[in-house]
């Protein structure tokens, strides 16, 4: 090949049309109950995207002997690349694959639709900007379906795709298919999802899915699976202001102090004003440094190197923040959660909880549990049997700090870890800070203080204060702005 | 130093365009991952097999830890049958980074004088690969190992989450790996436990080749075409410049312009003919490629499920 030759063939980045289009990769998941054709769905993606290579169509075919009369490889193979995937022929766990059309690129995670293994599919569906959930047309939409959609809004996701899918099955009938889609809208009405688009869809012999079904269904007008994939939007930018988990710090040599971590929300440049949480200290950002070279801001997702212009205590698990837009800290929260592990979570266990990188002790009391049969959340105190979801309080012995899930999925995420086994047994998501959320003592009067930091401390630190931590409100900020805000009170 | 030797193929130092959002993406996240780690565990080290995946994962640790230097060693486990070119490379590497490099070979191989000829591609791997590792890992005492695995180089792989849990008897349980959400990595083990950590999990084959012509990353010469010896067997290009390489009666060896998509031990690694002698080249033709990268190598192809298999026991 010569070098004039490639030139054609590749964009470099200089050259390519960034502004026309957003090259961040679309995250997906399959969803929906066991056999139901999501790993049949995500192998003939890629193979009618051309992701497969032939070394790889060999071995498929190899693979895949005599499994249906119609002469077609047996597409989930592509993706059930373990062992005991392939004896059993199910998905045990989530599979990730890369493929692209000439409009975008696309992380795709084909989760498993076993109740047993519903872990794996929250492991898929935490990342995810859209799920494709799919539904055997012969079956109709079962109690599993209704956990993978709840599932699925639960972490945030807002796009659905609803492939009614062995549509060749049934004929290619109309009726059914509009019964289900119409079945399942009342499904996504109640949990709150807006974006649904359903297709009818043959997995198997790829219709709908790159290519149009139309010789079988002319009566389906709609899109197909990938144009519904290559419109659909990428998660936007967090809305709450910079945040920045503390990762690590970076002390090379006496003069040179970083705080290293990746950006949770927002942006930040230098002379910017910024809180230390929990402690509430705080300081100017001084510098961002980064190995190409020291930058002049840093956005939501960017790893960077941050100097402050002062002596200031940080550690890992601390949070650096807008002073403006702060998260919440407190002793108490409100939370959503997944159970993922056989022993369920259990009420007043101490367990460990991790968020960013911060990582301490919680107990978790239980309040309500969902039905998925009714979508109903009933009350609940006793544990959350394995793959419940239920929503719980949550209690610190030190402060933690948190945004509310729904503002940013980072700094509103957590997972718990049994520290008798060391395993993750709950994935989930904040709801609010317990006083924020109709917690006690809503209606009594407040008091603001405004007192010099020292004696703060010492208040504190004193046990009549600790007690009944989470409910006071504390801030830190300068005298002037301390005047300004007391004046507003009172005019 | 030979840098230029090195670097001849990266063209146009001084230009260097912002990354674009997707590679921004990966190496962001890749980053995060080296931090969690070195900030979580006692005792990291990195795997570094010297090819083309270990090149762009030593960039990213150094950029990671910039303005500090690395904070854990890198280790080599040299199986004696390695390209020279990929040795130079290496220690050149290592100097010019100052880097912290362990180099093991497994001794009990080395005195029985495993051979990929005379005992099968299999034992080889076997002894010289996986046991030398777990060796390696053992005298280190190393809780937490850095590899540059990718999920798109196989299906066993596909299914691998980044932080991967290994029993003290370093084994694989793919039915039941943890729960992995958002990017919260669990990172409690007991002790004798320990973690494969892969920043690299996201990338693809091409991600990594256009990443290392935005940053401009050396890489051994193997990578680039150049006239070189071979002979054909078993339907695969094998390099014939070594002197413990003998011709099969029959075999021609030739000599024409060839070169490799992945490194390794050079009686497993089948090359291909290419006239690629520059990155560009090399990216167009990738972009093109009918074949997996993986095709060239032997371990792969025994049968379905061998990589599952290797990973089970130890292997990266
Ligand atoms: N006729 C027909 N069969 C299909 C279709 N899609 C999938 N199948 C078959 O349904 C069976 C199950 O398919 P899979 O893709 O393994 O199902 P899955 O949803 O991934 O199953 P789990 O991951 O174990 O939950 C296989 O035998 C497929 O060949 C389709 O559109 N038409
Ligand atoms: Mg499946």
């Amino acid at each position: 090949m010569t070098a004039t030759a490639t030139a054609a063939v590749i964009a470099p980045a200089a050259e390519a049309a960034p502004a026309l289009r957003d090259t961040r990769p679309l995250r997906l998941i399959t969803c929906g109950s066991v056999d139901d054709g999501k790993s049949t769905l995500i192998g003939r993606l890629l193979w009618d995207t051309k992701a497969v290579k032939e070394d790889q169509a060999a071995a498929l075919n190899r693979d895949s002997g005599k499994q249906n009369d119609l002469g077609l490889p047996d597409f989930a193979l592509l993706l059930d690349g373990l062992q005991a995937e392939r004896e059993q022929g199910i998905t045990i766990d989530v599979a990730y694959r890369y493929f692209a059309t000439d409009k975008r690129s696309f992380i795709v995670a084909d989760t498993p639709g076993h109740e047993q293994y519903t872990r794996n599919m929250a492991t898929g569906a935490s990342t995810a900007d859209l799920a494709v959930l799919l539904v055997d047309a012969r079956a109709g939409i079962l109690e599993q379906t209704r956990r993978h959609a709840t599932i699925a809004t639960l972490m945030g996701i807002k796009q659905f795709v609803l492939a009614i899918n062995k549509i060749d099955l049934i004929n290619y009938d109309k009726a059914r298919f509009d019964e289900l889609a119409l079945e399942f809208k009342e499904i996504a009405l109640s949990l709150g999802v807006k974006q649904v688009t359903a297709i009818p869809v043959s997995a198997l012999k790829g219709e709908n899915v790159v290519y149009d079904g139309k010789a079988s269904m002319p009566w389906y007008e709609g899109p197909t699976l990938v144009e519904v994939l290559e419109l659909a939007t990428v998660r936007s930018a967090q809305t709450v202001g910079f945040r920045l988990p503390v990762q690590r710090v970076s002390r090379p040599g006496e003069s040179f102090r970083g705080y290293q971590g990746t950006v949770a929300g927002g942006a930040v440049k230098p002379g910017d004003s910024v809180v230390i949480l929990p402690s509430g200290m705080v300081a100017n950002v001084k510098q961002i440094v980064t190995f190409d070279l020291v930058r002049n801001a840093a956005v939501a997702g960017d790893a960077i190197t941050l100097v402050l212009d002062r002596q200031v205590d940080v550690a890992r698990g601390d949070m650096i923040a807008t002073i403006d837009a702060q998260p919440q800290v407190g002793l108490a929260f409100d939370a959503q959660l997944v159970a993922l592990q056989p022993g369920g979570i259990e009420p007043g266990k101490r367990y460990w909880l991790k968020s960013g990188s911060r990582r301490q002790r919680v107990t978790v009391q239980p309040s309500s549990l969902l039905d998925l049969k009714s979508g109903k959340w009933n009350r609940h105190d006793g544990a959350l049997p394995m793959n419940a979801i239920g929503k719980v309080h949550l209690s610190f012995d030190e402060a933690a700090i948190f945004d509310a899930y729904e503002l940013n999925r980072t700094t509103g995420a957590f997972i718990l870890i049994d520290p008798d086994t060391n395993n993750t047994v709950a994935g989930g998501m904040i709801a609010g800070k317990r006083g924020d959320v109709g917690g006690l003592n809503n209606e009594a009067e407040r008091v603001i203080l405004s007192l010099p930091a020292d004696l703060a401390d010492k208040i504190l630190a004193s046990g009549i204060l600790s007690e009944r931590r989470d409910e006071v409100d504390i801030r830190r900020t300068n005298p002037g702005r301390a005047a300004e805000l007391l004046g507003e009170l009172d005019s | 130093m030979h840098i230029s030797e090195f670097d001849a193929h990266t063209q146009d130092k001084q230009a260097k365009p912002p990354l674009d959002p997707h590679l921004k993406a990966l190496e962001n996240e890749a980053i995060h991952i080296f931090r969690e780690v070195a900030a979580e565990f006692e005792r990291p080290v990195m795997l570094y097999s010297i090819g083309k995946d270990s090149s762009v994962l030593l960039h990213l640790a150094r950029k990671a830890f910039y303005p500090g230097r690395i904070p854990f060693p890198l280790l080599h486990v040299d199986t004696g049958w390695k390209f020279p070119e990929m040795i130079a490379f290496r220690d050149e590497m290592a100097k010019r980074f100052d880097l912290d490099l362990v180099v093991h070979t497994n001794p009990r191989g080395a005195k029985e004088n495993i051979s990929p000829f005379t005992h099968g591609s299999a034992l080889h791997t076997d002894i010289m690969k996986t046991e030398a590792l777990r060796q390696a890992l053992d005298a280190g005492q190393y809780d937490a190992a850095f590899g540059g695995a990718r999920r798109d180089e196989e299906a066993s792989r596909a299914k691998e989450r980044i932080y991967s849990f290994r029993t003290p008897d370093h084994k694989w349980d793919p039915r039941n790996q943890r729960p992995e959400l958002w990017n919260v990595y669990n990172g409690m083990i007991r002790r004798g436990e320990s973690v494969r950590a892969f920043p690299l999990s996201n990338w693809t084959e091409v991600d990594i080749w256009r990443y290392i012509q935005a940053e401009n990353i050396p890489l051994p010469p193997l990578y680039y075409a150049a006239k070189r010896k071979f002979v054909e067997r078993d339907g695969m290009l094998m390099w014939a410049e070594d002197k413990r390489f003998e011709a099969l009666p029959g075999e021609q060896v030739q000599e024409d312009y060839i070169r490799f998509r992945t490194l390794g031990c050079w009686p497993l690694t089948g090359a291909i003919r290419s006239h690629a002698t520059t990155l560009d080249d090399v990216i167009a033709e990738l972009e093109i490629a009918t074949v997996s990268e993986r095709q060239g190598r032997a371990i792969d192809r025994d049968q379905a499920g061998s990589m599952e298999k290797k990973k089970r026991e130890g292997y990266f």
